[in-house]
């Protein structure tokens, strides 16, 4: 692969994560992950709506002036939230309940915005598009961690309701961890979200100093950097 | 010119923490036997599983966190978060209520921030909270006082009885006739009487409520006590009392037959526990730290 598609696939999935890293996006991140099947729908609205708008916003780079941008983007995010609205209620209504005002919320969602103007506003289509992908992906397999953790302590289940989202063949999928679970409701109301996620990040935190400290060991066995990273905390 | 800067903390004695922590405990030993005396020996097992599990959990963080063991076990302030929490809740709730607030209290809300000194919130109480929240079936379940069983107090649960209950979730019938709300509850959800009718009417009230009246002197005991050590000033637990006597007074005058009244409140429920043991937890925090 050339070796700039894969930066921006790692970067997507790992380095740059929005969820993990960026910290972006967090509103519906923490609010839907109550079970796997709403992380997977809102993940694939999200994903869809950041190559939609990735691929809009590369294609007319040249065209947009500077001062006004930012509505432009929005106005770009806004049409394809819409369509991709438009869609869930035609082909999974139930879900679309379910999900409700967090759909047409993507639009607010900072990771698409901040991909629109950090990158597809200043790179070529092909790289666009993979950069909104990746992105998609890495943010889409935060949720439907964070929605497992959620869904088995919180109701002891794993991959309920599947049928939401893959027709009636998917109501089988359900597993059931624990028979006869009492639930935990902590982790299915919003602060197990908030707990959840906090845990997440500090895995992520820790497998980077794992392989960081084995890399130093490696290369460098004398030299002590010491590095401090600053994250955004909006969104 | 040799100016020399002390920070904070500015500690004379040694390990102030492992004092404060032995008086806080010793100042739940009225609560602790006022509660056995009018619930039975429930509290007194929910006492031991609380502090068995406190420490393994305060052990095995330590342990990961490649802190001294022994130094942090032996200055307490995990046995009283245990006792905190045993002391909360109900006392036949069932084993894993306890222990799963003890793991929230001492890994999340103590170890994950840094361990003793760096935690911002109490751990007994985000504990508590999180119980609360996620068991409000088992958490609002209250065997009835001693004193309401009147000639069937022999059917208080025996303290095998007791284990077994509290252990297996199976009570042979004999707590489920005697549980109930507490008495706030009761008056609550009260379906439409005045203040007046549910008193008359709902024996937690009108019998049951002495014990709860005991409980709070007990607690309200060991506060005084603490005071009088110079644990914590008197000001944090009298503003909190003061505020809500003050309050409940203004509705109690105000519509004596829809509100229950300042009394109630202050010797009715937690109230005593909370401004003498939770109120004052952040005064705990500056003791000091060993690097």
């Amino acid at each position: 692969m050339n070796p700039e598609f894969r930066k921006i696939s790692l970067d997507g999935l790992w380095h740059n994560n929005p969820a993990l890293v960026q910290l972006l996006g967090l509103c519906p991140l923490l609010a839907v992950t109550g079970s796997v099947v709403n992380a997977i729908g809102l993940g694939i609205a999200t994903t869809v709506v950041l190559i939609g708008s990735n691929l809009t916003v590369s294609l007319f780079r040249h065209q947009v002036p500077e001062a006004v941008r930012l509505p432009i983007f929005v106005m770009i995010i806004a049409a394809f939230v819409t369509a991709i609205e438009l869609l869930m209620q035609a082909y999974t209504y139930e879900l679309f309940l379910i999900l409700g005002i967090f759909i047409p919320l993507i639009v607010t969602n900072c990771a698409i915005m901040g991909r629109a103007d950090a990158f597809a506003s200043r790179n070529p289509v092909p790289a666009s598009v993979l950069d909104g992908l990746m992105m998609g992906v890495g943010f889409t397999l935060v949720l439907i961690l964070l929605g497992a953790m959620r869904e088995a302590l919180g109701a002891g289940t794993l991959f309920s309701n599947m049928h939401l989202l893959f027709g009636e063949g998917a109501r089988a999928w359900q597993i059931t961890l624990v028979d006869d679970y009492r639930g935990f409701l902590f982790a299915a109301l919003p602060p197990g979200a908030f707990v959840g996620m906090g845990l997440l990040i500090a895995a992520k935190n820790m497998i980077d100093a794992k392989l960081k400290s084995r890399k130093e060991k490696s290369t460098m066995p004398l030299t002590d950097t010491v590095t401090s990273k600053r994250v955004r905390v909006t969104g | 010119m040799a100016l020399i800067h002390l920070s904070s903390p500015h500690v004379s004695k040694a390990n102030a923490t492992n004092r404060v922590m032995r008086l806080v405990l010793l100042a739940t030993l009225p609560a602790i036997f006022a509660l056995t005396l009018f619930f039975g020996w429930g509290s007194l097992i929910q006492l031991f599983i609380a502090s068995t599990s406190a420490l393994i959990f305060e052990a095995i963080c330590l342990r990961l966190r490649k802190r001294p063991v022994m130094f942090f076990l032996r200055d307490g302030s995990a046995l009283v978060t245990a006792f905190l929490i045993a002391l909360a809740i109900p006392p036949f709730a069932p084993w894993w209520v306890v222990v799963i607030g003890t793991f929230s209290a001492i890994v999340v809300a103590k170890h994950l921030y840094g361990g003793l000194g760096n935690n911002p919130f109490n751990p007994a109480m985000v504990a508590y909270a999180l119980l609360l929240i996620s068991f409000p079936v088992e958490m609002t379940q209250w065997n009835a006082p001693f004193v309401l069983l009147g000639d069937h107090w022999h059917l208080l649960a025996s303290f095998k009885e007791s284990l077994v209950i509290i252990f297996s979730g199976i009570n042979h019938g004999l707590i489920d006739a005697y549980t109930g709300a507490t008495p706030l509850e009761v008056l609550k959800h009260r379906s439409g009487m005045t203040t007046e009718e549910v008193w008359r009417n709902n024996p937690v009230l009108s019998q049951g409520v002495f014990a709860w009246y005991g409980i709070s002197a007990a607690w309200l005991m060991g506060g005084i006590f603490l005071i009088y050590r110079k644990v914590f000033t008197w000001h944090a637990p009298f503003s909190m009392l003061v505020t809500l006597f003050i309050l409940s007074s203004l509705f109690y005058a105000g519509d004596a037959s829809n509100f229950a009244d300042p009394f109630v409140h202050l010797g009715v429920g937690a109230t005593m526990m909370c401004a003498f043991f939770h109120c004052n937890r952040s005064r705990f925090r500056c003791y000091q730290q060993p690097r």
